[in-house]
C-alpha cells in the first residue's frame, strides 16, 4: 500500500520517457543492462563487424565485405563444423541415456543418500577442466596407470585410446556430466509419484508409465539439460587439444587459430558468427518444436 | 439389506514400516456392489491399507482375497481395481479425452472405440462434450474430480477405489459431489471402497462404515448402527459433538460420576461394566421447566448459542463441564446469556460406552 501510494505521490512529478525509465522496475535494472551492453552486446558486435572486415585486417570501418564467410566455404572448414556438431551429438546422446538412471535414483530412491551421491557428483567441478583431463591423460597414455599396470601385471599389452574421436567424446561425457545431471533431476522430481501410481493401476507395464507419463512429465528437465550439454559441447576445446591431441579439429580450436597464432581476426570473426547462427538456430528449433508451457501442462 | 456374496476379504491384513505397525490384523469382509467407508484420523492407518488393497503396498502379513483369490502378489496394474488418488493424479500432459480413455489405449482398443466409451462416460458424469479437447489444467475442481472418476471407470475395475478424493473441495460442492457420487455408485452397481477421515461425508454415502483408529479396525457397522450405538468413547466423539460424562458402576442400575457430580438413570448395563462414559447427543438434551420433566437433569448456566443453519446449539456450563444442546431454528430457547438454567435427558436417549 505504501509503495501504490509513493508511486502515484511522484507520478505527476516526471513525465516522458525519462519518467518510464525511472519507474521502480527499470530504474533497478539499469545497472545489469549498462554491464550487459558493455559485457555482452558490445563485444558480439564487435565479432560481427570483424567478420566483415578484409581478410587478416584490424580495419572495421572499411566497407563490409563477404571476403571470409567466402573463404570458410571454399576451404574445408565445414569438416571442423561437422566434427563439432557430430561429437556434441554424440556427447549429448550418451549423457542423456548415463544420467537418466542417475537423475531417477536422486529424484526417487536415494532418499536421504542423495545429498551424498549429488555432492559427489559436484566435487570435480571444484578441479580445474584442465587438470582433470590431464589426469586423463596419466591415466590413458601408454605406459600410463591403465596400461602400464595391465603390462605389469598380467603382461597384456594395448594400445592406448588416447588422441581419438572416441576418448574425446568421453572426455566431454565427463566433463558436462553434471550439467545433464541436475536438469535431469530437476525434470524428473516434477513427475509426482502418484502420477506414476495411477499410470500403474490403470493397467500401464512399467515400460508404459515409463513412456507415456513419466517420460513426458520429466521432459522440459532433459530438454534443458540436452541443450545445455550441447551449447558446452559444441564449443569445447580443450577435451580434442588435451586428450585428442588434435587428431581432429573442432571448430572452436579453428576460430582460437584464426584469433591467435593465424592472426586472421575476420576469419575467426565470420566462424564464430556462423558457429553462434547454426548453434542458435538449433536451440530455437528444439524449443520451438518442444513447447515448455504445453508440456508442463500451462496452457 | 439382501445378503450378497464377499468380493473382498481381508485375512489378518498387518503392514509393517520398521517399528511402527501401520495396518494391524485387519478383518474384514466387503460385499459385492457394497459402497464401504472407512473412517479414521489421520495417522489411522487407513490409507496405507487402501494402498494395501489397490497393490501398490505388500501387506507384512496376512492375505488379500479378491472373489476368494489370492492377490496379495499380483501388482497394481494386473488387479481388476481402480483408484481414485487424493490429489487425483490426473494427467496433466494429457487432455480430458486422453486421460479417460488412458487405460484403454493401454488396452490397444481402438481409438473411435475409445472415444465412444469417454464420451458416453462423459454424459454420464455430467461433463460436457467439448471438455473431450480441453486440458485437465484447464477444469474446475469439480470438473478434475469428474474426470478422475471417468478414468478410473473407463478402466471397468470390479472394485473402486476411493481416498479422500474429496478433501480438498470447498463445502458446497463438496455435499453436491457427494450425492453425485452415490448415485454414480447407483447406477454403476460397483464395489466402492472410499477413506476419508469425515464422519459426516462417510454418513451421506455408505452402505457400511469401518471405524479405523491406530491401525485396527474399531467398530464396523451400517451409519445408523454406528451412529446409535458407538462402541467406544472414540467412536461416539469421531460421530460429532457429544456431551460426554465419565462414569462408574452406581447403585441400583443407576452410573455415578465425579464431574458433574450425580447419579444418573443409564441404558441398562452391560455385564461387567465398571466404568465407561455415558455419551449423550446434542439434539437429545433439553431445556427443562421443571426437574422433573426429564429422568436426569442438571443445574447449569448458558454461556453461549450458535446458529448451525437449520439448527441453534447452545452451550451449558455446569461447573466447569460444556454441554451443548441443540433446537431447531424455529424452536428457539428463549433465555438470556448467563441465565441460570435445568438441562435434561432421558435414559433411553443415552449411549453407554466403554473407555
Amino acid at each position: 500500500m505504501a509503495a501504490l501510494a509513493e508511486r502515484s505521490a511522484t507520478k505527476p512529478a516526471r513525465h516522458g520517457a525519462l519518467a518510464a525509465l525511472w519507474r521502480p522496475g527499470p530504474r533497478h535494472a539499469i545497472p545489469i543492462l549498462l554491464l550487459l551492453l558493455v559485457g555482452f552486446a558490445a563485444p558480439l558486435l564487435a565479432i560481427l563487424s570483424f567478420s566483415f572486415a578484409p581478410s587478416r585486417t584490424f580495419d572495421i570501418w572499411h566497407l563490409p565485405t563477404l571476403e571470409n564467410y567466402r573463404t570458410i566455404v571454399t576451404e574445408t572448414y565445414y569438416g571442423s563444423f561437422l566434427w563439432s556438431l557430430g561429437m556434441a551429438t554424440a556427447t549429448v546422446a550418451i549423457l542423456a541415456l548415463v544420467c537418466y538412471p542417475v537423475a531417477y535414483g536422486l529424484s526417487k530412491l536415494f532418499g536421504r543418500w542423495s545429498n551424498l551421491v549429488t555432492l559427489l557428483m559436484v566435487l570435480p567441478l571444484f578441479v580445474s577442466e584442465n587438470v582433470r583431463l590431464y589426469g586423463w591423460i596419466l591415466f590413458l597414455i601408454k605406459g600410463g596407470v591403465l596400461l602400464g599396470s595391465l603390462k605389469a601385471l598380467f603382461g597384456i599389452e594395448a594400445e592406448s585410446v588416447l588422441f581419438t574421436p572416441g576418448v574425446i567424446v568421453f572426455g566431454m561425457v565427463y566433463v558436462y556430466l553434471p550439467f545433464m545431471l541436475f536438469p535431469m533431476v530437476l525434470g524428473l522430481s516434477m513427475v509426482p509419484r502418484e502420477t506414476t501410481e495411477a499410470a500403474r493401476d490403470l493397467g500401464a507395464s512399467r515400460w508404459q508409465v515409463f513412456t507415456e507419463v513419466e517420460l513426458p512429465l520429466a521432459m522440459p528437465g532433459i530438454v534443458i539439460g540436452a541443450l545445455l550439454t550441447f551449447v558446452l559441447a559444441v564449443g569445447a576445446i580443450a577435451e580434442a587439444k588435451v586428450l585428442g591431441g588434435q587428431s581432429v579439429i573442432p571448430i572452436s580450436h579453428d576460430i582460437e587459430i584464426a584469433f591467435t597464432y593465424a592472426q586472421n581476426w575476420p576469419l575467426g570473426a565470420a566462424l564464430a558468427v556462423l558457429l553462434t547462427l547454426v548453434v542458435g538456430g538449433l536451440v530455437l528449433l528444439v524449443l520451438g518444436r518442444l513447447d515448455l508451457d504445453r508440456i508442463l501442462g500451462r496452457r | 439389506m439382501v445378503e450378497r456374496p464377499s468380493i473382498l476379504q481381508l485375512r489378518q491384513v498387518t503392514k509393517q514400516f520398521g517399528a511402527l505397525t501401520a495396518v494391524d490384523h485387519i478383518d474384514l469382509d466387503v460385499a459385492e456392489g457394497e459402497f464401504f467407508t472407512i473412517v479414521g484420523p489421520s495417522g489411522s492407518g487407513k490409507t496405507t491399507l487402501l494402498r494395501m488393497l489397490a497393490g501398490m503396498e505388500s501387506p507384512s502379513a496376512g492375505d488379500i482375497l479378491l472373489k476368494g483369490r489370492r492377490i496379495n502378489d499380483v501388482p497394481a496394474n494386473q488387479r481388476p481395481t481402480c483408484m481414485v488418488f487424493q490429489s487425483l493424479a490426473l494427467f496433466p500432459h494429457r487432455s480430458v479425452g486422453q486421460n479417460i480413455e488412458f487405460a484403454l489405449k493401454i488396452r490397444g482398443v481402438s481409438p473411435e472405440e475409445r472415444r465412444a466409451r469417454a464420451l458416453f462416460l462423459m454424459r454420464q458424469l455430467r461433463l460436457p462434450e467439448d471438455y473431450y479437447a480441453k486440458s485437465v489444467t484447464k477444469c474446475s475442481g469439480g470438473e478434475r474430480q469428474r474426470v478422475a472418476l471417468a478414468r478410473a471407470l473407463a478402466y471397468d475395475p470390479q472394485i473402486l477405489f476411493f481416498d479422500e478424493p474429496l478433501s480438498a473441495i470447498d463445502y458446497k460442492l463438496r455435499k453436491t459431489l457427494e450425492k453425485e457420487l452415490k448415485d454414480i455408485h447407483r447406477e454403476t452397481g460397483k464395489t466402492f471402497m472410499y477413506i476419508t477421515h469425515s464422519l459426516e461425508e462417510a454418513m451421506v454415502m455408505s452402505d457400511r462404515i469401518g471405524v479405523m483408529r491406530g491401525g485396527r479396525l474399531v467398530q464396523v457397522g451400517t451409519p445408523h448402527q454406528i451412529y446409535t450405538s458407538p462402541r467406544d468413547k472414540f467412536v461416539s466423539e469421531f460421530m460429532g459433538e457429544v456431551n460426554l460424562i465419565e462414569v462408574r458402576r452406581g447403585a441400583n442400575g443407576r452410573v455415578s460420576a465425579a464431574a458433574p457430580a450425580g447419579e444418573f438413570s443409564a441404558p441398562v448395563l452391560p455385564a461387567g461394566f465398571e466404568h465407561g462414559h455415558l455419551v449423550v447427543r446434542p439434539e437429545f438434551m433439553r431445556f427443562l421447566g421443571a426437574a422433573g420433566e426429564a429422568e436426569n437433569h442438571l443445574v447449569g448456566r448458558l454461556y453461549n448459542e450458535y446458529a448451525l443453519g437449520s439448527r441453534i446449539q447452545y452451550q451449558v456450563r455446569v461447573g466447569e463441564h460444556v454441554f451443548v444442546l441443540e433446537r431447531l431454528r424455529q424452536q428457539p430457547f428463549a433465555g438470556h446469556l448467563d441465565q441460570e438454567v435445568l438441562i435434561g435427558w432421558d435414559a433411553r436417549d443415552s449411549i453407554l460406552v466403554g473407555d
